[in-house]
């Protein structure tokens, strides 16, 4: 008896370390119509210096993944400066590039890399910033990610979001007719993946913490749907509820006080406010029709979400504390899985305009209520925004296998994010990490 | 040792290797900002820790057909929870077969794969309310019955074209 409760408490928390296979690669579509061009020339190191990681090429990826940005190839650069005195304007000017990175690493005796990494604009001739920046061998990547950041909000006067993560759900079919789930975490680029949970049973809807160090979602793990929350250093879990019914579409509120959650205890599903630090429930929504995903607006305090009540899914948005309620979507068949933009001008949506159609990501613009679809692929779920409110991650089929895409907010922009072993769905985009 | 301790010995043999053959990268250890170097910036912590469940066995409604001949599966329209004329006749012959039994009847149900998740897990939900709402009409106890929806989740078949579609609507009846 001993022995059997041990092989399930054991079975019940195995820990599996390390990078999974389910890597997702990136394949880009589409660009803007006229990319600035960039130049970011090789790190100077010290002699013997070899980093596993070379940190110009990932952040020139970074920046023409924003597709704004148009790198110039190293086997371009007729020469590569890595400070002022050797930048010499006129060799960049020929290229046609516009803007100049440069920098240098040097590792102390810690073995800390402490880098100095500068911006020029080569048409007006002058050193836009100079900073420095350190970190361990680990963090090479990171170090690229900030400094990709501090070049694109300088150029463009948005926050990057080249350090923020996403994580989604990678499913496997095997050959039993059974599936293996995993709750995957990730670089925004889809780089160095890290598995949450792995489970024989679903897992969705993953939501993140607002300071991004936890992450809530739905499992079924024991035949049944419920909510977790797992905090991301440690693995400690925690089942949030477990009434009969549904429990689902967690949404945690961006003060981090509250999770918005559906739950059909009381007969069909509602939305209810959970109070993380009191455990108390707040009932939001009283209709006999489908209520469901619940997204906190930015205040904290008003949720958009999914209603059948006018007799086809639509967005309709919530007051949580006066319980005002007002419609937001009338055009299209099917609007649902709301979430809106950061600065609370619009909303993103999955959008079918009528009946028997495809499903696409739109962008309702909440002031002029406007519709524009973003996505030229069919069968669009679960639309995440990235932090900064410039591009919209999400899951569609691509040769009927489950694919994560990315599209800019203007739509410019696109790319895809197979992965080669696994279908990918439910991304959700972190908040900003630093 | 009975059956199922020899299937959690095995689950269990093979995560350890898993766990075995999985390298760790750096990404793994513990990494803390030394404080920040005067006007530089110092990178954080970013490591996590996985966690994996362990599964259980099951038959499934085709398996369970096959033995007595009874419809397990019940078929709805897209958006749809209304019950045919065709399930209904169906779930008459599992009512009298249920009455002169006792046990769990558990509902199962599913939405096809367009639109949104969680409104298909609502949707599946509706779908086996359904169900379980005619079998209490049939004198089924609903203390018996139990229903769970799967949404999209576990489709019955794989593909998108309308007829995967319209036999992966449906609520099964285990």
């Amino acid at each position: 008896m001993f022995l059997k409760r041990t092989l399930i408490g054991l079975l019940m928390m195995v820990v599996v370390r390390g990078v999974i296979a389910a890597e997702l690669t990136i394949e880009i579509t589409r660009g803007t119509d006229n990319p600035t061009t960039i130049a970011v020339v090789p790190m100077g190191t010290t002699p013997g210096l070899y980093p596993a990681v070379a940190i110009d090429a990932v952040v020139s990826a970074d920046l023409e993944r924003s597709g704004l940005f148009d790198p110039l190839a190293v086997s371009e650069m007729i020469a590569q400066p890595h400070q002022k005195s050797q930048v010499h304007y006129n060799d960049w000017r020929l290229l046609g590039t516009d803007f100049l990175v440069i920098g240098g690493m040097t590792r102390d005796a810690s073995g800390r890399y402490q880098v100095t990494f500068e911006l020029y604009d080569v048409l007006r001739q002058r050193q836009l910033f100079s900073k420095n920046v350190n970190g361990t061998e680990s963090q090479l990547r990171d170090i690229a990610h900030f400094m990709a950041d501090e070049i694109y909000e300088t150029l463009t006067g948005v926050k990057g979001a080249f350090s923020t993560k996403i994580v989604y759900v990678s499913v496997e079919q095997q050959a039993n007719g059974r599936q293996n789930f995993r709750l995957v975490k990730a670089d925004a680029d889809g780089e160095r993946p890290v598995t949450v949970l792995d489970s024989p049973e679903p897992i969705l809807s993953p939501t993140w913490s607002p300071d991004a160090k936890q992450v809530a979602y739905v499992s079924f793990e024991g035949g049944r749907p419920a909510i977790w929350r797992q905090v991301l250093a440690s693995g400690e879990r925690q089942k949030l509820t477990n009434f009969s019914g549904l429990n689902s579409a967690p949404s945690w509120s961006p003060d981090g006080r509250k999770m918005a959650m559906v739950l059909s205890k009381d007969g069909d599903p509602e939305i209810y406010v959970l109070d993380l630090a009191t455990n108390q429930f707040d009932r939001i929504t009283r209709h006999f029709g489908i209520d469901t995903e619940p997204q906190w607006l930015p205040d904290s305090r008003n949720i958009v979400f999914t209603s059948d009540r006018g007799g086809r899914p639509h967005i309709y948005q919530v007051d949580t504390v006066s319980r005002d309620l007002k419609r937001l979507t009338y055009d299209g068949a099917y609007n649902a899985r709301p979430r809106p933009l950061p600065d609370g001008s619009g909303i993103v949506y999955v959008h079918r305009s009528e009946p028997g159609g495809p499903f696409y990501v739109a962008l309702q613009n909440l002031e002029r209520n406007t519709v524009r679809v973003l996505t030229d692929t069919q069968y669009d779920e679960s639309p995440s925004i990235a932090p900064n409110g410039s591009m919209i991650i999400y899951a569609t089929k691509r040769l009927g296998k489950g694919i994560l895409a990315v599209v800019s907010v203007d739509a410019a922009v696109k790319y895809f994010l197979p992965s080669a072993l696994r279908e990918v769905r439910e991304p959700a985009w972190s908040p900003f990490v630093r | 040792m009975n059956n199922n301790v020899w299937k959690m010995i095995a689950v269990l043999g093979f995560s350890a290797v898993l766990a075995a053959c999985s390298s760790t990268p750096s990404e793994e250890e513990s990494m803390s900002g030394s404080g920040v170097d005067g006007s530089g910036t110092s990178m954080g912590d970013g490591s996590t820790t996985s966690i994996g469940i362990g599964s259980d066995g099951g038959l499934s409604a085709e398996e369970m057909a096959a033995r007595d001949g009874l419809q397990y599966v019940f078929y709805f329209d897209f958006d749809q929870s209304a019950l045919d004329p065709q399930t209904r006749a169906a779930l008459d012959a599992q009512a009298n077969v249920l009455r002169n039994s006792s046990g769990v009847v558990r509902l199962e149900g599913h939405a096809d794969e367009r639109g949104s998740r969680e409104y298909n897990l609502a949707l599946g939900e509706r779908r086996a309310n359904a169900i379980a709402n005619y079998l209490v009409l049939q004198g089924i106890e609903r203390s018996r019955i139990e229903t769970v929806s799967y949404g999209e989740e576990r489709p019955a078949v794989l593909g998108s074209d309308e007829g995967t579609w319209q036999r992966n609507r449906r609520v099964e009846l285990k």
